[in-house]
């Protein structure tokens, strides 16, 4: 064995409840969850009422603005556990990470907390029927119309879809722009 | 991964506010080349972690199972193939948790997470089908959690941008100038 060193003793802490947590309150539902084709929505409260959800949001949003290794900490328990159904990655991991990297303050006001609390369900819609590899040939619109886009197109396996309440959608706010067109809208 | 309500989205006419762009208009492309990293190495992080578990459920599947009137064990095969795949997720590890440093330090960058994820998948994906096979014909029950763990294990080299995708980005910055 070579000792792991990445972590300090507070994450293995972390560890410990986060894996109590999945045995408590995940593995004994996931096989009817499997059924159901998607998780209770209920537990993605539960998560955030412990912390794990979006550990790095900062503190005048609800998060603990912990460092990436908690994320990391999460991660490895979820995949430990085999509970695959589970999208919080793609919540914590992916999405959040826009808001808080590139939204605006009435955004972060708006959304941070919900996420982390687990109210807000995230999800990103990069993938077209038509394109997933090259995301340049991506063809949904947004089309600036007085106040609004107006957006038309069609997105394609996107994680969290079903619960979704809060979705990044890669379009092109000028569709003869190529990359230079893309825009990222809520 | 059937708990996962990956899903099919259709916009008609969709109007929404024009505050809910994110960041600027156009540079939505340089924002997702940002972001990837992260969600690259989270995909390989995911990868060891499986793989430890179906490494160590295989480790007590064979000390248990009997063929030809003995563990199926104590075959050097077995343990040869073991410690193949022991080695390769050992050293895997020692990689990515200093991706994770790295990246904690923000000095990940895409071509090193590119590494990680196509490393962290493809072995992920090596382990879970020499796991299948350990098991014999039980590894291909859906009863048991490594039959599991080979479904979910596939979609990890598609998603997040494909293993050609990250030999793509890695292959051009190897012959760029
Ligand atoms: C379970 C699941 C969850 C997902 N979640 C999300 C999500 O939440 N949001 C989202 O936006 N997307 C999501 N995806 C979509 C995923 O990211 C895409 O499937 C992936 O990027 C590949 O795109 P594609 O399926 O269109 O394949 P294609 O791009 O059609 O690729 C087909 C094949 O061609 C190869 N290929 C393509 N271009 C090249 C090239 N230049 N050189 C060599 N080979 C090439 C690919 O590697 C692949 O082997 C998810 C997919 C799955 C299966
Ligand atoms: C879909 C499906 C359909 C099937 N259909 C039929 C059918 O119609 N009729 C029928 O009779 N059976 C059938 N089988 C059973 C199948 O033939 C057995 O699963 C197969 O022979 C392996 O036996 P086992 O599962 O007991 O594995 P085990 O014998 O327990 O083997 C486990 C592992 O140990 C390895 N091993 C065993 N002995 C040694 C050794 N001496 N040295 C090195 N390695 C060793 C094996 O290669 C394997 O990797 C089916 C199985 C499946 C999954």
């Amino acid at each position: 064995m070579i000792p792991r060193t990445v972590f300090e003793e507070e994450h293995e802490m972390f560890r410990s409840s986060v894996r109590r947590f999945l045995e408590e309150e995940v593995m004994p539902y996931h096989a009817q969850w499997e059924k159901d084709g998607q998780v209770d929505r209920e537990l993605w409260r539960k998560a955030g009422a412990q912390g794990y959800l979006v550990p790095q949001a900062p503190e005048i949003y609800g998060g603990a603005e912990a460092d990436f290794r908690y994320n990391a900490v999460i991660d490895e328990e979820v995949s430990r556990s085999g509970c695959t159904g589970l999208g919080w990655g793609v919540h914590s991991d992916i999405v959040v990470p826009y808001l808080m990297n590139y939204g605006s303050t009435a955004q972060k006001e708006r959304y941070i907390a919900a996420c982390v609390r687990g109210d807000i369900v995230t999800a990103i819609a990069m993938t077209e029927p038509g394109t997933g590899s090259d995301l340049q040939g991506i063809r949904t619109t947004a089309i600036a119309d007085g106040d609004d886009y107006v957006i038309n197109g069609s997105k394609t396996f996107i994680t969290n879809g079903q619960h979704a309440d809060l979705i990044v959608v890669v379009c092109k706010t000028d569709p003869g722009a190529g990359a230079a067109g893309t825009s990222l809208i809520l | 991964m059937k708990a996962q309500d990956t899903s099919e989205l259709f916009f008609s006419d969709v109007r929404v506010p024009k505050e809910n762009l994110l960041g600027e208009e156009g540079k939505g492309f340089a924002y997702l080349m940002q972001e990837l990293p992260q969600e690259r190495l989270s995909i390989g992080i995911m990868a060891m972690a499986a793989s430890h578990t179906v490494l160590q459920q295989t480790i007590d599947y064979v000390k248990e199972r009997k063929a030809f009137g003995k563990p199926i064990a104590t075959f050097q095969n077995t343990q040869f193939k073991l410690a193949e795949l022991d080695t390769e997720l050992t050293s895997a590890q020692v990689f990515m948790d200093r991706c994770l440093e790295l990246l904690v330090q923000g000095e990940l960058d895409t071509v090193t997470a590119s590494k990680a994820k196509l490393l962290g998948s493809e072995l992920q994906c090596r382990i879970v089908d020499e796991c299948v096979q350990l098991h014999g014909g039980y590894g291909f029950m859906w009863e048991y959690p490594v039959a599991r763990a080979f479904a979910d294990s596939r979609v990890q080299r598609i998603y997040g941008g494909t293993s050609e995708v990250m030999k793509l980005i890695i292959g051009r910055s190897l012959i760029a100038d």
